[in-house]
């Protein structure tokens, strides 16, 4: 009986060895963008404190186990035992502190890290609206005046504000080496702040399942100097493609693991009319009535927080 | 005439899902024949299908957990497999058709049809027990809610061979279960078959609530309680207040489906954001539903095998009530990033935090309950101590997701998965397999063997490190669920070991099973003949094992915690007067099996659209209750004799039993002196 209690140890080495691997290449560990970093830090944070007591746990149990196994007649047996004020104090009391604390860091994280907070950066932002079709990604640049399907090219250490919106079922959008996700749902507009700290090609996906060609639904997010940023969005309008209203009417129809497509110009206010679609999702707001920045008036605006209603 | 339901609704075309069929059919048949051969259906009808001894409803709970155990087990080596070979540019054996309803058919049975039946199963069996009454409040009712659940099995099993399955995941959000994305049958048998099951669970809770209210033995006040009562109270009223929600979130997307209504839609004012916040309503409390009876197992389980008082018992029933507080103002933590602001986020996750307090009391009092005992390890003793170790890992990584920032990364990652199958296997099944060992001999008469009891527990555990560690090392590596093949050759290895897991977690099943059939086999050495093989502490050790239909021949009046330690220590334990008086029972109906008959073709004609058979089982089930409301015939007495004669041959084996046992237990009261 004794001989085998051993192989319980031998079960949390995958997973303690997972936190002395941590600097290794596993991509969230490991991120390429401020934003990863500081949710990475912030896991390791948490992590860090509630091992404090995890730790002795698992110590506890596998110690009071073994001490007081019934064949150990040398351990005090105190069967009417049951109650000590001063363990009850410290077993509620040290959970207590230790959640006092990752509430802190919580509350304090939780607003540095809002995915709808703009990152504070000298460089002027790169503005990129995410449409999430079944099954691929379509991405207005308004700026550029360009569109993409299942890429996207942005100049590293420069923010970019994602936009997004759904003309189907329920996504996420999600690039894994950068930072945090965010759901892209009909007639809604969600924000997505994030930057990447140096060059590179990142996977993007969508976490939410959405049906048959959900596995399939990836695209390419690259960071690029400055200039070859430029001169990819020269390349992109010199495409013979252009996203106009029977394109996309096209693109709209399911489809799986789509290739990468590259338009040179857009139906006008495109993404505001994908939002407006769903109009019956924003009571009250007639059509044509929206002011320059189509995106934070668009739909049920989440950017205001509306439903924050712990704020009041 | 039948709707939309034609032969084309079998899939022929599926040789995966035309083969398990005819496995089932024969295993079926098999089953049919033999029952028919041995003349056991007038003993099933008269003794199992119509009972409404909560002992036997508790028993055919378990029964059918078990065996959609096996069957959500199937599926989820299917999925293991397929993401096991789908690597590296092939797309594996199972199209995204097929993948996507075996990984929502998992979910749902895991959850609806194993944990919880699972769970109400042992409550069934053990809280009246427990708490000295002779059955729950409303017998009847018991019988009709698991009835409903045996009609929501059965829809669901139906459905792999009579259309299809549910392909929205086990949470089926809409607009995606919508009719515009999922014009198909399988949202609708998921809506039925949760429906029907559903009203069976709510029933359930109500009975609980008021049995252990109402129907506690004289002296034993609420903080005289057993602690798995307490948790299965807690449990009974998070079920009352949590799946009337579920149930009106499941009519809401029936009227979306069925009469063009737009309240999850994308158009014309629907709104899926708040259906998600629905489910998650229901849905986070069920998670405590599932956990908490577990914990009360691990008490009852903790104190008796360290042969001590269970440390902390005011700390622990507090902490129960904190949690089951708690529980319902976290759900918005299941999407931290649909969106919400920062404020709405970090309540949720803080709220989430602090039911992480209790939760960490209830394990020192287990860990501070072992000490100072004398620990023997049977084998439920030995899954409550994995339990501690495996669900404190479960626990932290849980209050990982709990922080907004940290959840944005690893929101619906298989660091997600692997927390919840952590949370869920290594404390709710733990604790429901430490509750099946442990009251297993008061159900039968008979103690399970602990050699394959043993080597269950060590396949179980070891199968479950290796099956699920490597998915959270999946999730750090950015690996998003419910994907249907895999191109990143990094994460390949780490797809091997899980399939690797799951293989040895197959082994631990497979103990079970022999563990099941060798017991069955000796079932006569291994008796237990005093009713109290592990020398416990609560009311139904002191009763004999199987317990006479009626529990207790006298009601036990209760002084202490451990009323029936209390009993043994003042050697008022096998006292008994010869003054029985005659008792009050429930009879036997099949009204409840009818009645459920009725909601099966009411839910199977509303999937396929066939309306005139809706009517006939709705007007079935109605006629059923006002026949069975006008029926004054539910009741009897047994006769005083009748309880003595019975009582008497149970004294005679006690006697027989004891003499049998005196020697050892002269030597345990020495020890105890």
């Amino acid at each position: 009986m004794s001989k085998k209690r051993y192989p319980r140890l031998f079960g949390i080495l995958p997973f303690t060895g997972m936190l002395f691997l941590s600097g290794c290449d596993w991509t969230l560990l490991n991120p390429k963008g401020q934003v990863g970093i500081d949710e990475r830090n912030l896991i390791l944070i948490a992590f860090t404190l509630m091992l404090l007591v995890v730790v002795p746990v698992i110590i506890m149990a596998l110690a009071f186990a073994w001490k007081y196994r019934a064949s150990n007649k040398s351990a005090t047996y105190a069967p009417e035992w049951a109650h000590s004020t001063k363990i009850e104090m410290v077993v509620w009391g040290i959970p207590l502190l230790i959640i006092l604390a990752l509430g802190t860091v919580t509350y304090v994280s939780t607003h540095h890290l809002d995915p709808y907070r703009p990152l504070d950066h000298e460089a002027k932002p790169v503005t990129i609206e995410v449409v999430s079709l079944d099954w691929k990604w379509v991405f207005i640049y308004p700026e550029q005046g360009i569109a993409t399907v299942n890429k996207i090219v942005f100049p590293a250490n420069t923010p970019v504000n994602f936009r997004i919106t759904s003309d189907s079922v329920m996504n996420s959008f999600f690039i894994p080496a950068l930072g945090g996700q965010i759901y892209a749902m009909a007639g809604m507009t969600t924000q997505l702040h994030l930057i990447a700290n140096e060059n590179g090609e990142f996977d993007g996906i969508s976490a939410n399942y959405s049906g048959a060609g959900f596995t399939g639904m990836k695209f390419k997010a690259v960071a690029t100097s400055q200039a070859d940023f430029d001169s990819w969005v020269n390349e992109v309008k010199g495409s013979s493609k252009t996203l106009d209203a029977a394109t996309y009417d096209a693109l709209v129809k399911p489809s799986e693991n789509n290739p990468v497509e590259l338009y040179a110009s857009y139906a006008p206010n495109l993404f505001q009319t994908i939002v407006d679609k769903y109009e019956g999702m924003n009571p009250g707001k007639g059509h044509g009535e929206h002011k320059g920045e189509t995106a934070d008036m668009g739909g049920m605006d989440m950017s205001t927080h509306a439903a924050a209603g712990a704020e009041e | 005439m039948f709707g939309k339901l034609s032969l084309e609704a079998i899939p022929f075309h599926e040789p995966i899902v035309m083969v398990t069929l005819a496995v089932v059919a024969v295993l079926g048949l098999g089953v049919v024949g033999a029952i028919t051969y041995f003349k056991k259906w007038g003993y099933l009808w008269t003794e199992w299908f119509t009972s409404v001894d909560h002992k036997k409803i508790g028993v055919m709970y378990i029964a059918v957990a078990v065996v959609m155990l096996l069957r959500g087990f199937a599926d989820a080596i299917m999925m293991r497999s397929q993401l096991a070979v789908a690597t590296g540019g092939s797309t594996g054996y199972l199209p995204p058709e097929h993948y996507d309803q075996i990984f929502t058919a998992h979910g749902v049975i895991m959850i609806i049809f194993m944990a919880m039946p699972f769970m109400i199963g042992l409550m069934n069996i053990v809280v009246p027990l427990q708490i000295g009454a002779r059955d729950v409040a409303f017998p009847f009712l018991n019988s009709v809610s698991f009835w409903f659940f045996v009609v929501g099995v059965l829809l669901v099993n139906i459905s792999l061979g009579v259309g299809e399955f549910a392909k929205t995941g086990w949470v089926a959000y809409p607009p995606l279960a919508g009719l515009q994305y999922s014009p198909g049958v399988g949202v609708d048998y998921y809506i039925w078959a949760l429906q029907i099951s559903g009203l069976g669970t709510l029933l359930t809770g109500v009975n609980f609530i008021v049995t252990i209210l109402k129907m506690r033995a004289p002296g034993m006040t609420l903080m005289k309680m057993p602690v798995f009562t307490w948790n299965c109270l807690c449990t009974a009223i998070l079920i009352a207040a949590s799946f009337p929600i579920l149930t009106a979130t499941l009519f809401l997307l029936s009227l979306d489906r069925y009469l063009g209504m737009h309240f999850f839609t994308n158009e014309l004012g629907g709104n899926p954001m708040m259906y998600v916040n629905l489910f998650w309503a229901w849905g986070h409390p069920e998670v405590y539903i599932l956990i908490l009876p577990a914990f009360g197992v691990f008490s009852e389980v903790t104190s008796t095998f360290s042969k001590k008082r269970l440390f902390g018992y005011v700390s622990l029933v507090w902490a129960t009530v904190a949690i089951t507080v708690l529980s319902f103002i976290v759900w918005l933590h299941h999407f931290f990033t649909m969106g919400s602001g920062a404020n709405v986020n970090a309540f949720f996750g803080i709220m989430t935090m602090i039911i992480a307090v209790p939760t960490g009391v209830k394990i020192f009092t287990w860990l501070f309950t072992m000490y100072r005992g004398r620990i023997e390890f049977k084998s439920p003793m030995l899954w409550t101590v994995g339990f501690i170790v495996t669900f404190s890992i479960g626990g932290m990584t849980g209050v990982l997701l709990a922080v907004p920032g940290a959840d944005f990364v690893l929101h619906n990652s298989l660091f997600l998965i692997a927390h919840f199958h952590n949370v869920i296997i290594g404390g709710a099944v733990f604790g429901y397999l430490a509750g099946f060992g442990f009251w297993f001999p008061k159900a039968f008469g008979f103690t399970l063997n602990e050699r394959w009891g043993k080597a269950s527990f060590w396949f179980w555990l070891v199968g479950f490190y290796l099956a699920f560690m490597p998915l959270y090392v999946l999730g750090f590596m950015g690996m998003t669920r419910r994907l249907n093949h895999t191109d990143n050759p990094d994460w390949t290895p780490w797809l091997h070991i899980a399939m690797l897991g799951a293989v040895i977690i197959a082994l631990g099943i497979a103990c079970q099973l022999i563990q099941l059939y060798v017991s069955i086999r000796d079932r006569h050495q291994n008796a237990d003949l005093t009713g109290d093989p592990w020398d416990g502490r609560t009311l139904e050790w002191s009763t004999s094992s199987p317990p006479p239909f009626y529990n207790f021949a006298q009601v036990p009046a209760v002084s202490d915690l451990d009323a029936y330690w209390g009993m043994k220590e003042r050697s008022q334990a096998t006292e008994k007067t010869a003054n029985y008086q005659p008792i009050h029972m429930p009879r036997n109906t099949g009204m409840g099996v009818l009645m459920a008959a009725f909601s099966l073709i009411f839910g199977f004609a509303f999937i396929w659209h066939i309306w005139w058979a809706v009517g006939v089982g709705f007007v079935g089930m109605i006629v059923t209750l006002i026949v069975r409301s006008y029926d004054d015939d539910i009741d009897y007495y047994v006769p005083a004799d009748e309880v003595a004669r019975i009582e008497a041959e149970h004294l005679k084996t006690l006697a027989n039993a004891n003499a049998g046992l005196a020697g050892e237990r002269v030597n345990s009261s020495m020890e105890k002196a």
